[in-house]
């Protein structure tokens, strides 16, 4: 047993691959927040005017706000005032047209995270809107989006080009004063996704967008609004990586999903930020609002999320099912190890009849890494034959992790039915000996029992991301039975 | 193949094993018989490596080489198979997925190439006839939902695919009806074969009816005390591990 004990904790202590730095200059702000600060951004952006007073409004209102102490997680205060808000790549005041004319080092970057854009354009028929910083920087297949209509673009593009989609749109299932760390987004976003996809048009490719974030100490508020308009079809991947930091960097996006009558949307990503170091120094806290709204009926949201990243992660993807017959979706892989901690679950709000969610989460905790699924499912009095089906499933390796389960019901609707369902297990050493007696490695015995686990969840992912979120499971366990 | 000297051990502080010699060779099947308790499984758990069992002293030579240095896996790519009296479940991991990845490990660590998915498929087809296992099971979780009957002969087939120079099995027939035992011993026994040898540890002489063993140990208090052929297994069945037992205490108080 000790002897297993030491090949273990050899494989934990695993340094993370993608931590380095691109040196790029950057056109950073001063830290600190005021209104001058926030008019500053939206100028540099060269936003309208309803935009600047739109950030201006959620300032006001993020003042009188406090900092949420409610979820399982434990961090120090943060200090609003020594972020710096905005940050560009200095490279040009042109967006670069093709990827000759993107900046070299920047390639260098997204090829030691292996996912050259060029071999995506070819081999995997993803339109890339890469997010570096805060400022796309390159943006491809938009030609043959936009011969279907499908606009997909940066969210400053969307600003300046669709001001009427943005108006109409922004704001209206994750409000301004939605919560502390909305407002604060809503308030100081740098830059984004926006995509929107017109009536009956099924998108031919996922539309995908790699997240990273690079400059020093700059807090990254992205921003992202996807609207599906009536039978509608999009299915959207989000990706990131981060390089290694020194201090805690606040992480806090808002994402918005709109489903218009009959139309889907299909929300995927794998998660792989900094998750700090084996004393958990140095990681991202990721502290994000993600809702989705079916708005139409017989709308659908799916939400799928892989998070192996972040020391802190408190993030719940939520489904409004407004329209009859609307369908919410939440699968979810949460992994922690050494000290990461995640918070997260999500949110089933039952409004309109024969509305119907599943809801299938799968923490795994390793090493010292502490889980929590935070759930709730609410059906309102007009939810006639509302249906949700919860399952919740722990797995812990070695034993000074932990597992939380917080659900909560609410059913205001005789017709209405819940269910759930809660596990916890262990990977046994019992398991590990037999697989390891069949001549495999103890650390593909792990991958393997772990992947086994999740299975549920990898297969409602997107193939070429199945792969990956697999590779990421196996990276951030290696080793992790103690 | 195999030879033990004097081997000393048990789990953890406990011992159990208190001097166990053995040699086995190629081509033959050897059985350990014995009441609970006097090491059987002990003996398979500390061949096989499981990290929860200690040896105290002695050693264990396989195909020359010192296998208590080896860790599991190497000493399972080296050709050592132990077919588990409670074989474990392994949720979402397909049976198809186990059985490919050992036999790449094995094969890997032996120098060979990996079979493609074709000749994996063929290699396996092959091999679930003999335990007249059904196809559907291929594609289940490791014996996830298996009766004991198709855990005992998911165990063979997996024997079957890795093609193991020694194969032991732990009580492989416990808790089989007839029909499967029959069915998992004509699998063993199609694997028999002069290049391989088996260990089989039971505690009842019925497994020897249907594989029979070219010699009989009796194990009784972490001591091997008889050796013989196939009539000390039918003597057995006919007086019990008492009169072994009583006969047993009664040498020793002379020795």
């Amino acid at each position: 047993m000790n002897a297993s004990k030491q090949g273990v904790s050899s494989l934990i202590s695993r340094t993370y691959k993608h931590g380095f730095v691109t040196p790029i200059e950057s056109d950073t702000l001063p830290p600190g927040l005021n209104e001058d600060v926030i008019r500053t951004i939206s100028s540099k952006k060269g936003e309208p005017d309803f935009m600047t007073q739109w950030r201006l409004q959620a300032y006001r209102h993020w003042l009188t706000m406090k900092e949420p102490r409610w979820s399982h997680v434990h961090y120090p205060g943060i200090d609003y005032q020594a972020i710096s808000y905005f940050s560009s790549p200095k490279a040009g005041k042109a967006r670069p047209k093709s990827l000759d004319e993107v900046d070299p080092a920047l390639l260098e970057t997204y090829n030691k995270l292996g996912i050259p854009l060029e071999e995506q354009e070819l081999l995997a028929g993803v339109a890339v809107d890469a997010v570096f910083d805060s400022v796309s920087v390159a943006t491809t297949f938009k030609e043959k989006l936009a011969e279907l209509g499908i606009i997909f673009c940066s969210f400053s593009e969307a600003v300046k080009n669709h001001p009427d989609l943005i108006q109409r749109y922004l704001g209206s299932v994750v409000p301004p004063g939605d919560n502390f760390f909305a407002s604060l987004n809503s308030a100081v976003f740098s830059d984004g996704s926006f995509v929107y996809v017109p009536p009956g048009v099924h998108c031919p490719m996922e539309l995908s967008t790699y997240f990273r974030i690079n400059a020093s100490s700059t807090g990254q508020f992205e921003r992202t609004l996807i609207i599906a308009d009536k039978n509608a079809y999009v299915s959207y991947l989000e990706g990131c990586t981060a390089p290694m930091r020194d201090e805690n960097q606040l992480h806090a996006a808002v994402v918005e999903l709109i489903a218009l009558d009959g139309a889907e949307i299909k929300y995927s990503t794998v998660q792989n930020w900094y998750p700090g170091d084996e004393l958990g120094r140095g990681g991202i806290y990721n502290f994000v609002t993600k809702r989705g709204d079916c708005r139409g009926n017989r709308s659908k949201i799916s939400w799928t999320q892989v998070e192996t990243g972040s020391v802190i992660t408190w993030k719940y993807p939520s489904c409004i099912l407004r329209g009859d017959h609307s369908v919410g979706e939440f699968y979810s892989v949460a992994l922690t190890n050494n000290l990461q901690q995640a918070d997260t679950g999500t949110k089933m709000i039952h409004i309109g009849k024969e509305t119907r969610s599943t809801i299938i989460s799968k923490g795994i905790s390793a090493g010292h890494g502490q889980n929590a699924y935070r759930g709730l499912v609410k059906m309102l009095g007009s939810a006639d034959n509302a249906r949700n089906y919860t399952q919740c499933d722990s797995l812990l390796i070695g034993d000074r992790c932990g597992a939380h389960t917080f659900p909560y019901i609410e059913v205001k609707n005789a017709s209405a039915r819940a269910e759930h369902e809660a596990t916890t297990s262990k990977i046994s050493d019992e398991q590990l000996f037999y697989l390891r007696q069949r001549g495999i490695s103890e650390e593909d015995a792990v991958s393997m029992i772990v992947n086994g686990f999740c299975k549920s969840v990898f297969k409602e992912l997107p193939m070429e991301f199945a792969v990956e979120a697999q590779k990421l499971l196996a990276v951030s366990l290696e080793g992790a039975i103690g | 193949m195999l030879s033990i000297e004097n081997l000393h051990g048990g789990i953890e502080d406990k011992g159990i094993l208190h001097g166990i010699d053995l040699a086995i060779e190629a081509g033959t099947v050897h059985a350990i018989m014995g009441p609970n308790g006097s090491g059987k499984s002990t003996l398979a758990h500390i061949l096989a490596g499981h990290p929860g069992y200690t040896v105290t002293a002695g050693r264990i030579r396989y195909d020359g080489s010192d296998l208590l240095a080896l860790s599991v896996e190497e000493r399972a790519r080296a050709g050592l198979f132990l077919a588990f009296q409670y074989p474990l479940e392994i949720p979402g991991v397909s049976n198809i997925n186990l059985l490919k990845t050992a036999l790449n490990a094995r094969r890997r660590a032996q120098g060979e190439e990996e079979l493609d998915a074709l000749e994996f498929i063929e290699l396996v087809e092959s091999r679930m006839a003999l335990v007249n296992m059904e196809q559907e099971l291929l594609y289940r979780s490791v014996n996830e939902g298996f009766s004991g009957g198709e855990k005992k002969r998911n165990e063979v087939l997996q024997m079957a695919v890795l093609e193991p120079r020694l194969a032991i099995l732990d009580e492989t027939d416990s808790g089989l009806d007839i029909d499967a035992l029959k069915t998992v011993a004509e699998g063993v026994n199609q694997l028999r074969s002069p290049e391989r040898a088996f260990l089989l540890i039971t505690h009842y002489q019925r497994l020897l009816e249907y594989i029979r063993p070219d010699h009989v140990h009796i194990l009784h208090g972490g001591r091997i005390v008889r050796s013989g052929d196939y009539t000390l297994a039918i003597e057995l069945e006919k007086h019990g591990y008492s009169a072994i037992e009583a006969e047993f205490q009664h040498g020793q108080h002379h020795a």
